[in-house]
């Protein structure tokens, strides 16, 4: 990451929803933090902490009711083709996104997003191969209705309609929810491949611990309608107990280390992956295999 | 944003208006609505008035929210007023210029033309206010289950009724969701010709239909997994009964129709 040149900063944003009614609410309330180019970013929080709500401002859907989002130093509200843009650059996945196919073909819902771009022509039928290609799918499967596919398949040709217009930064609003574990892993590299392939930037909002622990190096951990911690996984889930207090779940390793600490056992504070759990427990035995 | 129409949503509260008996409030909307026929008089049409001001004040009801629902019908309330004012002739001429003719009664039939429509409405707000969408099919289904002796479907109906009350809401966050998703793929609905302002349409209509035909095709299931069939033999959860409050509504409502009718037999 390179602070000096952040891709996409939030400045002091609120928004709030239904102003002036008896069902006014305050989703989002003076938030502020920086992305910077390259980054993989885990957003987590518990239901209704307002992770869907600020993460539609980043491709200016919803519009701040103060504060500012700016993309590459520039007000993405500035003008009214500008915010158009921003949404082929940030390209924003939302949850459940198969609901949202509608096309004939596979191919034609793909091209959908380039389409609007006004790409056309080769470039257009590459670009749908190619984001095609990203999320797996064969090439027989483009010319078939999406509606006959599987639930895994409809997810990846709905990730490939977002990741076809080729965006700089790339939003996904728990990608994996109500995936068996196979297509949850298999969603999960095509992502870090589209990341590696285009030196994307990728935000993931997801309630899955292990996942998020796992794969991502920066944390933004949201709280009613605020950010609550933001860092390395590290520094995160060194604060573990908080985020149990949080109502949000640990990585099972976590939890296991959090359990043995509390039993007097001296084991380090973050522990959140196997591998981490592994050494901290060899430390223990003194540098003995584990059986 | 879609989700905020409001338009007669039901303010949940604890008035006395609101634990009114759902048939009761029908009932006397009937009531209400065959009174506002009848007013001829401004001494009628002032009992009218006086009336749905203390009942939206007793259901402790905001005034703005009233006038907020008849901000749609504005154009239509000014229009029917300007034509009663200039096709109505009777009384003294007040005022005659080019074809322009006005008369005292004119003035008149436009202010009650207008003062009608907006209690017509009001009054139906007010109950839409005040009653859940449930409690009102619940209460128009028993109103109306006199109708199965001649084989209406009372029942049926009043199930779709509330069925698609129920879905109102969830198919129009379901309709922000999906143009929210579509506008992030940079489809465009502001802009552009009609034609292409319709044609844009299409990415929604196809997922929401697909959606609805989904979820309408999971609540059959799961109502038949809960053995529904029907209204035959079935009984309710919250039985609906009649209370002193309501017998004192109704002799409100009664008092207000039989003295507009008494003051209409005396022409005023």
């Amino acid at each position: 990451m390179d602070p000096t040149n952040p891709i996409l900063e939030v400045k002091d944003l609120t928004h709030v929803y239904s102003a002036g009614t008896p069902f006014e609410h305050t989703a989002i309330e003076h938030i502020s933090f920086s992305v910077g180019a390259g980054e993989l970013i885990g957003l987590i929080g518990h239901t209704g902490s307002g992770k869907s709500t600020l993460i539609q401002h980043l491709n200016g859907l919803l519009k701040p009711t103060s504060g500012k989002v700016l993309f590459h130093g520039e007000d993405i509200w500035k003008d009214k083709k500008f915010t158009q843009s921003i949404r082929g650059r940030v390209g924003l996945v939302f949850q459940y996104p198969e609901y949202q196919l509608f096309e004939e073909t596979c191919f034609k819902d793909i091209a959908f997003g380039p389409k609007n771009q006004g790409i056309t022509g080769n470039e257009l039928t590459e670009r749908v191969y190619r984001a095609a290609a990203f999320v797996g799918l064969d090439k027989d499967i483009l010319e078939k209705s999406p509606f006959d596919l599987s639930g895994g398949q409809k997810r990846r040709v709905a990730i490939a309609g977002v990741i076809a217009m080729e965006p700089e930064v790339l939003i996904l609003d728990e990608p994996t929810a109500g995936l068996d574990a196979a297509g949850r892993d298999g969603i999960l590299q095509n992502i870090l491949d589209y990341r590696e392939a285009q030196k994307a930037t990728v935000i993931m909002v997801s309630h899955a611990m292990e996942e998020v622990a796992n794969l991502c190096q920066r944390l933004i951990v949201m709280r009613k309608a605020a950010i609550a911690m933001d860092g390395t996984p590290d520094q995160v889930f060194t604060r573990a107990r908080e985020l149990t207090e949080m109502g949000l779940s640990v990585p099972q390793v976590t939890e296991i280390f959090l359990e043995l600490q509390r039993r007097g056992i001296p084991v380090p504070d973050s522990v959140y992956t196997l591998s981490q759990a592994i050494s901290a427990l060899q430390k223990l035995k003194g540098g003995k295999t584990p059986c | 944003m879609l989700k905020d129409i409001t338009l007669g949503q039901f303010f949940p509260g604890k008035s006395l208006i609101h634990r009114l008996d759902p048939r009761a409030k029908l009932l006397i909307l009937l009531a209400y609505f065959v009174a506002l026929f009848l007013a001829k008089s401004y001494i009628s049409y002032g009992l009218m008035v006086l009336f749905l001001a203390a009942a939206t004040m007793i259901a402790r009801i905001p005034f703005k929210s009233m006038t907020r629902g008849l901000k749609p019908m504005l154009i239509f309330i000014i229009l029917t007023a300007v034509l009663n004012l200039l096709y109505t002739k009777g009384g003294r001429l007040l005022l005659s210029w080019k074809f322009i003719h006005i008369y005292t009664e004119g003035i008149k039939s436009a202010v009650f033309m207008a003062l009608r429509i907006i209690l017509l409405i009001c009054g139906s707000f007010l109950l839409t206010y005040t009653t859940s969408p449930i409690a009102l099919t619940d209460a128009l289904e028993r109103l109306l289950s006199p109708l199965k002796f001649i084989k209406v479907p009372v029942h049926e109906l009043a199930m779709m009724m509330c069925i698609a009350l129920r879905f109102i809401p969830t198919l129009i966050e379901e309709t922000d969701k999906i143009m929210s998703a579509q506008k992030a793929r940079g489809a465009n609905f502001e802009t552009g010709s009609l034609l292409k302002r319709a044609k844009a349409l299409i990415p929604i209509l196809v997922p929401l239909f697909v959606s609805a035909f989904r979820r309408a095709d999971e609540l059959a299931t799961a109502m038949e997994c809960r053995c529904y069939h029907g209204g035959e033999g079935r009984t309710r959860m919250k039985v609906l009964r009649f209370t002193w409050l309501d017998l004192g509504a109704f002799a409100v409502a009664g008092l207000l129709l039989a003295a507009v009718i008494v003051l209409r037999h005396f022409g005023l």
